[in-house]
């Protein structure tokens, strides 16, 4: 395990890897997504209270996990870039920023639309909501001292230390509905002991938000092979790798 | 979907925009990097 993970560490390695492995992620993330959503639009009864419009969390509750899945995840590489000063790790924390942004956003939006119907209003100033926002700008502050900085090492090392800090607004986003009075609705999935949902609402959840991660890590792989190939331009393995695909 | 129709579709329509955004900036940056790298190696093998 431990000379699997050294050897993970190697640049060349885990870009032959990384392209192997897309495909597949591709094919399990379209095919979770695709029977998620057939199960939500299709198969699954509407709400007593909500009606129809409870479909949305199909994409909302996938994408607002995700967002915070990806900052936890970028804090852990970072803290692992900072101290062991391993490259893969600091690509991802600059990788996967964008894609956390493009979660959260979709948290927000699909929240706001969910809203509208539902509490009357698009946006209310409510612990939630605001907490997520938070996370937004959180990952624009990554994205935009990423941008800032020239040299490829110093910036990821500065983005690792902000995912770093900035994950302290995680459990509050998460916390939030627990420790303050918010108009969003407390947890309903994470409640295993009470199930407040449906088996045949509950499944194609599961099964969207499954395949939410596995497009996250799809869209990683790629992403981390763009930034490898800027950092290590020169070296040898870059030319091997161009010449043999 | 009676009168919600129009929410829920915007909704999945934006997730379908952002991410399709997503994965087509991710593998057109990609391949326009490699484009680049490939010229370069080119240029560098054979100076004119």
């Amino acid at each position: 395990m431990y000379r699997w993970f050294h050897q993970l560490g190697s640049p060349p390695y885990f870009y032959r890897l990384a392209r192997r492995l897309e495909p597949r992620l591709a094919i399990a993330a379209l095919l979770l997504i695709a029977w998620g959503v057939y199960g939500g639009l299709v198969k699954a009864p509407p709400d007593y209270q909500q009606g129809e419009a409870f479909r949305i969390i199909y994409v909302h509750v996938p994408s607002a996990w995700l967002s915070l899945f990806v900052y936890t995840a970028m804090a852990v590489a970072g803290a692992v870039a900072l101290v062991w000063r391993m490259k893969l790790a600091e690509v991802f924390v600059t990788a996967a920023a964008p894609l956390g942004a493009a979660f959260t956003f979709l948290a927000l939006v699909t929240g706001s639309i969910w809203g509208k119907p539902m509490w009357g209003t698009w946006w209310v100033w409510d612990a939630r909501l605001t907490s997520e926002l938070i996370l937004l700008f959180l990952y624009l502050g990554v994205i935009a001292l990423n941008a800032a900085i020239e040299d490829r090492r110093s910036a990821a090392r500065a983005c690792a230390l902000l995912a770093l800090v900035g994950v302290i607004n995680v459990p509050i986003v998460h916390y939030s509905v627990e420790w303050w009075n918010t108009l969003h609705q407390g947890p309903t999935i994470t409640r295993f002991d009470r199930p407040a949902m449906a088996p045949e609402m509950l499944w194609p959840l599961l099964w969207c938000a499954l395949g939410f991660n596995f497009l996250f890590f799809w869209l990683q792989l790629p992403r981390m092979r763009y930034e490898l190939l800027q950092r290590e331009a020169r070296s040898r393995w870059v030319a091997r790798e161009l010449g043999s695909e | 979907m009676g009168g919600y129709a129009a929410y829920v579709w915007s909704s999945y329509g934006v997730s379908a925009g952002v991410l399709g955004l997503c994965v087509a900036t991710t593998y057109i940056r990609l391949a326009w990097l490699k484009r680049q790298l490939r010229r370069r190696e080119t240029e560098l093998d054979d100076p004119k």
